[in-house]
């Protein structure tokens, strides 16, 4: 079956997209992105430790950029000028490369997008010429704001950064959903492998992911099960569900031929 | 001498200190990162020929783990 995700003209086979942040190491890092299957990772941009370590492993070594599709975002950002200057240093650092992810916080205690400096930033960036994925509120309205600035997939949270707390409003995701014309991701809030397959049974284009993977108490296994979870809600969507019925009164064995009739 | 701010420390250095002379100088030459000059990017093929001016302020950045 050719179900492949395309964001901006690019397909992909794999609709997990991962994190690299809060692993053990780089090789539990590789390790949990191999049995993710993931293809698009996110990393993040930071300073140099000027003076220190200049041997210590870079993670583009790890994940290089020939193999995977890297993602940079602008975790930590809280204003648009800063997450434009971010993009624009990661962009020079993977030569040119314009696929982003944006993210623009308002508050450090729930990571809540700030929406008014998000979509400030994500037309500065369209207009740069970047392929802006844009973390979000799941509020449809300035979902499709986003869309129409130009972004080049929406990706509200489905709850708060790193808190595991699951799908909390699949009736928002869902109307972002029916009105997108560009792929929509959840992005946030994951916390195990049947959050990801709801969010694909709503129809999500695919679901972007870290703190789920990487602190399970085994990562690399928990990678394996968002892998598989994120493919079955995939099919579940598009073999469509059977109606809910309270009671049935419909057995799925022939009501007909019973001994002794 | 002149004065730098590499990544928010201030630091004296040579005149006529180049990009690619404070990189190499730090065992970044050749690694994959990114410079900034006073909120511009200084691309990678010309770290050589950007010498470095008092009161500049350097942003050097690598990919690291995030989500």
């Amino acid at each position: 079956m050719n179900d492949a995700l395309v964001i901006a003209g690019q397909s992909y086979g794999s609709r997990l997209l991962v994190g690299t942040g809060k692993y053990r190491d780089f090789a539990e890092t590789r390790a949990a992105i191999d049995a993710s299957g993931a293809e698009i990772v996110t990393v993040a941009i930071r300073r140099t430790n000027i003076g220190q370590n200049p041997d210590e492993p870079n993670l583009l070594d790890v994940l290089p950029p020939e193999r995977f599709t890297i993602l940079p975002n602008t975790a930590g950002c809280y204003t648009a000028e800063d997450a434009v200057r971010t993009l624009c240093l990661a962009r020079e650092l993977l030569d040119g490369h314009a696929l982003v992810k944006l993210e623009v916080l308002g508050d450090p205690r729930t990571l809540f997008p700030n929406m008014p400096e998000t979509l400030k930033a994500a037309e500065t960036l369209v207009r740069d010429g970047f392929d802006v994925m844009v973390y979000c509120s799941d509020d449809p309205i300035q979902a499709k704001m986003l869309e129409e600035i130009g972004c080049v997939a929406v990706m509200p949270l489905a709850s708060l950064i790193g808190s595991g707390m699951g799908i909390l409003n699949p009736w928002n995701l869902r109307l972002i959903i029916d009105a997108a014309k560009v792929p929509v991701l959840v992005d946030a809030g994951v916390g195990t492998a049947s959050d990801a397959a709801i969010a694909m049974e709503l129809g999500c284009d695919g679901v972007l992911m870290n703190t789920a993977i990487a602190q399970a108490r085994q990562p690399v296994l928990m990678a394996q099960a968002m892998r598989k979870a994120v493919e079955a809600g995939r099919e579940a969507y598009l073999a469509g569900r059977m109606p809910r019925k309270l009671y049935s009164a419909d057995p799925s064995s022939p009501t007909g031929g019973l001994i002794g009739s | 001498m002149i004065q730098l701010f590499v990544n928010g420390q201030a630091e004296t250095v040579d005149d006529g200190l180049t990009v690619s002379d404070l990189l190499s100088r730090r065992g970044l030459a050749g690694k994959r990162l990114a410079v900034e000059r006073n909120g511009e990017i200084v691309p990678r093929g010309r770290h050589a020929e950007t010498a470095l001016a008092d009161g500049d302020r350097l942003e050097i950045v690598v990919a690291v783990g995030g989500g």
